[in-house]
């Protein structure tokens, strides 16, 4: 379902000298697509999202949803239809993760066993076990695990329509970039019509099918596709929000799983030493890599330093290249190989299991390659959506 | 100790545990009337904050009952009372003491309520309205659970003040373990006085454990534990 403002206004105090925390907002979100809007703070940027679901009223203009009026709805049905996370998670500490995630369902008077079912659904849905974790309470998780569970619980009646409010502001680099990466997964597959609010603009470009660039004031600066975004600002403002690091950030475009991957010598631990030391001497590539049963990396063999004769042992690897997942932007692969000084990453699969091999050198040329051309048609959603 | 001995005395005696003066009656009396004075209270107390909890007005209301509240003696609220439940009911026994414990039982119940509900965290309560509950599905689903421990704090002090103080209504003709203790004073009989103290002591501490045990099944373990992180669980 798309969503559109239409010349959207809001003024908190009422009258119409105040400053306006919106002022005059147009623009649509396709179905199925992601919005970002992005912008410094106070910008109304939680503002715009609010009135979607009504917790604000507009000073005037109007919303629509699948080209009805919000304002024509009853607010607590139109909101059970719209997913909604905020940075404070807000999950109910007095309910178990599985109470959590079933509340809207319940809400709905789903029955209790279909609600049970939807919640371990949801969980596995992100990435939580449903055995170990539906009966814990908030309180027992970290913070990543609860920004899962407040997006599963968003998307537990199945709303065509989610609002992110800063989903992912509470979370260190590391995790964030994960639950970055699952994000992009989920919307793969479930197609939402996102509006996703950030103040970090690496963020936007990473998800945004189309980014909102909003100025202090309420203002909508620029709303583009993330390459264009980089490619051709319309304004200084958006420029320097955009950042003086527009090539680089150019990498951001781009994921790692986009990229022929390479594949180093492999082998797994207990295999015998000696077939695998010949199939590393004859590679170009000077190390073996060491997987574990599961196909999960272990660590590298120098090839001088694979034994002639007898099994390979885990002790013998010397861990570890940074681990990327194909949702990876190249830059942050960059940042990540310059971070442990190394040349090449290994890209795994949501399971951990090995798929390919990036180096620096590799990202260097894309780099490079990138110059004047834009990244369009990244996702078949960018590619077909004008509106 | 010969004094210690005579008040166990007192209490071992068969005689005080069987007619109309006796212990189980005494305690019957005590109960009922604490327990109804402690309902009536909750019952005028409870909503009155849920409502000024929930929509944030009308704190000074509160505040204001709670002040004069605290500042009228139980005593004088029980002679206040008098000439009303007098002209009401004409007797005087159980009302006039209902009256005062319940008017006595309100300010916590109603601080507390009120204090827990406001305390909710207000991210929590957006939230909850932004996934389409109603202001009702809010209050009963998310404010009053989290303010459970709270606000059952506050019934647990009513309920000892309220048992502590059932004393007086033997002034005014009521039954009860204050019976012994002005029945005592009548009579110059210490052993009586003193066996009647500790039987109200023991009961506010009854009282007491009771309400932590309530505390204990009411209240979701997700609250319970928020403060201390404990130590992730397997699966079960
Ligand atoms: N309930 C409110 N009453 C009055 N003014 C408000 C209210 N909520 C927000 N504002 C004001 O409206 C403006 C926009 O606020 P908003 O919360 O939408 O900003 P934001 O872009 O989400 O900022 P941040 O990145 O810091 O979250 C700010 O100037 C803010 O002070
Ligand atoms: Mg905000």
């Amino acid at each position: 379902m798309p969503v559109e403002f239409r010349h959207v206004t809001k003024r908190y105090a009422g009258d119409l000298d105040a400053p306006a925390a919106v002022e005059d907002l147009s623009l649509t979100v396709p179905a199925g697509q992601t919005c970002v809007l992005v912008g410094p703070s106070g910008c109304g940027k939680t503002t715009t999202l609010k009135m979607v679901n009504r917790l604000v009223e507009p000073t005037s203009g109007q919303i629509l949803i699948d080209g009805v009026d919000v304002a024509r709805h009853d607010p607590v049905k139109l909101r059970r239809g719209i997913g909604y996370v905020i940075q404070q998670i807000g999950l109910f500490p007095h309910l178990t993760i599985g109470g959590n995630v079933a509340v809207v369902p319940e809400l709905l008077g789903w029955h209790a066993a279909r609600c049970r079912e939807r919640a371990d659904e949801l969980l596995a849905l992100v990435g939580l076990d449903p055995a170990t974790y539906r009966a814990r309470y908030p309180h027992e998780l970290s913070g990543g695990e609860r920004q899962r569970v407040g997006v599963a619980r968003a998307l537990a009646a199945d709303p065509p329509v989610m609002l992110m409010d800063e989903p992912f502001g509470a979370v260190d680099p590391v995790v964030r970039e994960r639950l970055q990466n699952e994000f992009l997964r989920l919307q793969a597959d479930l197609a939402k019509t996102v509006l996703f609010v950030t103040h970090d603009i690496d963020e936007a470009i990473k998800l945004g099918d189309r980014v909102a660039v909003m100025d202090v004031g309420g203002r909508l600066a620029q709303y583009a596709t993330p390459s264009e975004l980089l490619t051709s600002p319309t304004s200084e403002f958006v420029a320097r929000f955009v950042g003086a690091d527009r090539g680089l950030k150019r990498l951001s475009l781009r994921r790692v799983g986009e990229l022929p991957l390479a594949m180093p010598p492999v082998a797994r631990v207990g295999d015998e030493a000696g077939p695998a030391r010949a199939r590393t001497l004859a590679d170009p590539f000077p190390y073996l890599l060491l997987l574990d049963g599961l196909g999960r990396p272990v660590g590298w063999l120098d090839r001088d330093r694979i034994p002639t004769e007898g099994l390979l042992e885990e002790r013998l690897a010397v861990p570890m290249s940074p681990l990327l997942e194909p949702e990876t932007t190249l830059r942050d692969a960059l940042s990540m190989l310059l971070a442990a000084e190394v040349q090449a990453g290994l890209v795994v699969d949501p399971r951990g299991a090995m798929v390919g091999m990036v180096t620096a050198d590799q990202i260097g040329a894309t780099l490079r390659a990138e110059g004047g051309r834009t990244a369009e048609g990244r996702r078949p959603a960018a590619a077909g959506g004008t509106r | 100790m010969e004094f210690v001995a005579s008040v166990i005395a007192w209490l071992a005696d068969p005689a005080h545990w069987q007619g109309r003066d006796g212990i189980p009656i005494r305690l019957l009396e005590h109960v009922e009337l604490s327990a109804a004075s402690l309902l009536a209270g909750a019952a005028i107390a409870l909503p009155f904050g849920f409502l000024v909890g929930h929509s944030g007005r009308g704190a000074f209301l509160v505040l204001s009952v709670a002040n004069v509240g605290r500042a009228l003696p139980s005593l004088a609220i029980l002679g206040l009372a008098l000439p009303f439940t007098i002209q009401l009911f004409h007797v005087l026994e159980f009302w006039p003491a209902f009256v005062a414990l319940t008017v006595l039982a309100i300010p916590p119940i109603l601080t507390n309520t009120w204090a827990g509900i406001r305390a909710v965290e207000r991210d929590l309560v957006e939230t909850s309205r932004g996934m389409g509950m109603s202001a009702t599905q809010v209050l009963w689903r998310v404010e009053i659970p989290v303010a459970l421990p709270v606000i059952l704090g506050g019934l647990r002090t009513a309920a000892v003040q309220v048992v502590a103080t059932a004393t007086l209504g033997a002034y005014v003709a009521g039954g009860g373990f204050g019976r012994y203790v002005i029945d005592g004073i009548a009579r110059n009989q210490l052993d009586r006085i003193f066996a009647g103290a500790l039987l109200v002591a023991a009961l506010s501490i009854a009282t007491e454990l009771a309400f932590a045990f309530l505390q204990r099944r009411l209240v979701s373990r997700g609250l319970r534990a928020a403060t201390e992180r404990t130590v992730p669980r397997t699966a079960t």
